[in-house]
């Protein structure tokens, strides 16, 4: 049963007099992967970093469009509010290094005063950790430290922690790029057995990876949306020039 | 030919290593001689009835340094719950503000303070404190010392805090904690070992102070509970013993030193073992 | 992700078989028991059903290796299928010939009571079959063996076409059924060459060896 979870309106960013996304259109649906494709310094990031707002961390940008995730106008909400409705991967892992795992995993409630009874917490750790996949390796270590775990784990980790709010949308900024090839494919491999219980965007620089992956693809060029479609179709059958001299490694 | 200059440059290197390391030991032998003469007349002092008596007056034999102990004790204390607060909340905006007027003005300020005479700090907590209220008192002092701690515990901490990642602030954000309590309960227990290490440290230096406690604590024969009146310490028990004609006082001041070098150093070891184990790595 | 892709893509590829050889079967059977119902299902029902079949088959091989860049015995599995795919069409593409002539020849006595046709369609259909039984059990051997027999599927041709023409020549009112008995032999032929080709493919899919053009004697 589809429905549109993030639908992105004649979307625009600027950085100062920077234009630096120029009338972004696209819907992403439940329960899939969209992918958002492009060369370095496209915009992306920063468009996947407007879904939650996190540009905002940045002074001196503006935008202009509307986002709505479900019923609701995203840049009408408080950041706050909307950002405990989105889980966020980021590229570098980066679970909290004086949090154990387990609070780690529920660093979203704990950080932000939910509280809930200790059974609640403990069903949610277990829950987020096999919906990442970490469970099994990390279930007799909850109360260390995560440091000792490795890059691929500690990037499961932060996926567990973003599954643990029970997010509308997860968001992954390159979640790969810093790990190595095994990891690479577990985190790969997890992404889409996730599509069962989680919408997805992911935003990559590996056009393997988004052919692999994602079930729609968005290529973004210089600020625009070239294409926007199926990925089966988008790697065989491009529209645009554009789309298929990237994809033929004819730039980027 | 060419075997002659590798020669002459291996035994260049050679030279060179072997005066860097006679002058690095000879830049040790300060701190070695401290130690040692310090030791070797403080020591034999050193006794059950010397750290648990008071002074005795004049004339009298024995005694101990009993106040000076406890009253260094509640200086550190009184200057840390002074300047710790300020310190870390100073540090916390600078680490934030890279750049802007005030946050300009308050390093300045801070570059100031920190090279400011301790002896003016002291005359200037006796202004503010001593002459209002009309009398030394232990308050007056950790006022002093405070002021003395506010740059070290500033520094470091501001420090350490430009040390944390940007990740680990956007992985808070991301969540949906609001700024403030991203600083508060993320940012800074991460950087505890930095911040704990920089108020060791800024603890081991004015444990030693004397000169502002001259005119704010001033110092006191007698066991003093009371803040609000003058207290013993250590280093003023030192000033006092040494300065005196009496050969057995300048044996309790060596004693007393001894005990002063010892939880100087202590500091500061510890300092660096917090600083070695507590320290997160990125 | 890609082992899904193609555990579905095996199975693709083995339904399709499955109907061409059934159609097969029908247009046999239906000139044996001169059933016209069932030659008219292979022409208007299971020629359009098999023609989509290898369109699909084809669109997901496209896709697999557009997405998934498959490698080694991946890549070579996945472009088999795609020739198999092609194999399999024109088989079906024979076997509605053979239900086309079928047809024809059920309207009208037969010239003979037919057995070599049937011999020969047995023939032709078991080497299709154990050709995909060998794609299904990656079996290097059985797809060899099935090579082999192409040539019992040529002589029974050879026989055929010798009596036929010994009937064209005494009686030229047989020409025209005996032009489609003929018809329908060199479809069974072609079957046969094809079920050979389709070993052939089974067989650098699961070792990698050519032996098709008789390259592997060359190189040994």
């Amino acid at each position: 049963m589809e429905s549109t979870v993030l639908r992105v309106n004649d979307f625009s960013a600027y950085f100062g007099n920077n234009q630096v996304l120029k009338n972004i259109n696209l819907e992403t649906s439940s329960n899939l992967v969209t992918a958002l494709m492009g060369p370095s310094g496209c915009g992306k990031t920063t468009l996947i970093r407007c879904v939650n707002r996190m540009h905002e961390l940045i002074p001196g940008t503006r935008v202009t469009g509307n986002m709505y995730l479900k019923d609701l106008d995203v840049y009408a909400m408080e950041p706050i509010v909307l950002r405990r409705k989105i889980g966020m991967v980021f590229q570098k892992p980066n679970p909290f290094p004086m949090m154990s795992i387990y609070d780690n995993v529920i660093a979203g409630y704990k950080l932000n005063g939910i509280r809930l009874k200790k059974e609640e917490f403990q069903n949610i750790v277990e829950r987020s950790l096999r919906g990442a996949a970490l469970w099994d390796e990390v279930k007799d270590s909850l109360h260390r430290k995560g440091t000792f775990l490795s890059g691929g784990q500690q990037q499961r980790l932060c996926i567990a922690r973003a599954l643990s709010m029970n997010p509308e949308i997860l968001l992954l900024d390159e979640p790969t790029s810093a790990l190595d090839p095994k990891s690479t494919s577990a985190i790969e491999e997890l992404i889409v057995e996730l599509k069962k219980t989680v919408t997805m965007l992911l935003v990559t620089h590996n056009i393997a990876q988004a052919a692999r992956v994602s079930d729609f693809t968005a290529f973004i060029y210089l600020g625009e949306l070239v294409e926007f479609g199926p990925t089966e179709k988008m790697f065989t059958v491009p529209k645009d020039k554009r789309t298929e001299e990237y994809l033929t490694g004819k730039f980027g | 030919m060419m075997k002659d200059h590798t020669t002459a440059r291996m035994i260049k290197d050679k030279a060179f290593r072997v005066i860097v390391f006679f002058l690095a030991c000879f830049a040790m032998l300060p701190l070695l001689l401290i130690l040692y003469y310090i030791t070797r007349n403080g020591i034999a002092v050193i006794n059950w009835e010397f750290l648990t008596q008071l002074p005795r007056p004049v004339g009298e034999a024995g005694g101990g340094v009993f106040n000076a102990v406890i009253g260094t004790g509640m200086l550190i204390i009184l200057s840390s719950i002074l300047s710790i607060p300020f310190g870390i909340t100073a540090g916390i905006y600078l680490s934030e503000r890279s750049e802007g007027k005030i946050a300009n003005i308050v390093r300045l300020c801070v570059v100031v303070l920190q090279g400011t005479p301790s002896i003016v700090i002291g005359i200037v907590a006796y202004i503010w404190v001593v002459a209002p209220f009309q009398g030394f008192s232990a308050i007056s002092g950790g006022v002093a010392l405070s002021i003395m701690m506010l740059p070290v515990i500033i520094k470091s901490t501001e420090e350490t805090l430009k040390l944390m990642p940007y990740h680990l602030k956007e992985a808070s954000l991301a969540l949906g904690v609001p700024y403030y309590k991203t600083i508060l309960k993320v940012i800074l227990p991460t950087g505890l070992s930095g911040i704990l290490t920089g108020i060791l440290l800024s603890v081991a230096r004015i444990t030693g102070e004397t000169a502002p406690l001259l005119f704010t604590a001033f110092g006191n024969q007698f066991m003093n509970w009371n803040l609000f009146k003058p207290i013993d310490s250590l280093p003023y028990r030192i000033f006092y013993y040494a300065m005196s004609p009496y050969p057995e006082w300048h044996t309790f001041a060596w004693g007393a030193s001894f005990i002063l070098v010892v939880v100087v150093l202590g500091f500061n070891l510890i300092a660096r073992g917090v600083a070695i184990k507590w320290k997160v790595q990125f | 992700m890609l082992e899904e892709k193609m555990v579905a893509l095996r199975r693709e590829l083995i339904e399709y078989a499955t109907h061409v050889e059934g159609m097969i079967d029908k247009s046999i059977t239906g000139l044996m028991r001169k059933d016209s119902f069932v030659l008219t299902e292979v022409i208007e029902k299971d020629e359009p059903k098999a023609n989509e079949a290898e369109i699909t088959i084809e669109e997901l091989c496209t896709t697999m290796i557009a997405q998934y860049e498959p490698k080694a015995k991946d890549l070579r599995t996945i472009l088999m299928v795609m020739k198999m795919n092609n194999d399999l069409e024109r088989v079906g593409d024979h076997a509605v010939n053979i239900a086309e002539c079928s047809l024809f020849l059920i309207e009208r006595p037969f010239l003979k009571p037919l057995l070599d046709i049937p011999r020969m369609a047995e023939e032709a259909v078991g080497m299709l079959k154990d050709a995909i039984e060998a794609f299904i059990k990656e079996d290097a051997l059985l797809a060899a063996m099935v090579c082999e027999r192409d040539n019992i599927v040529d002589n029974l041709g050879q026989q055929i076409l010798r009596e036929l023409i010994t009937f064209m020549s005494a009686d030229t009112t047989t020409i025209e059924r005996s032009m489609r008995l003929l018809n329908i032999a060199r479809n069974l032929e072609r079957i046969g060459d094809l079920s050979t080709n389709i070993s052939e493919d089974v067989i650098f899919m699961v070792e990698g060896r050519v032996i098709k053009h008789h390259r592997d004697q060359e190189e040994g």
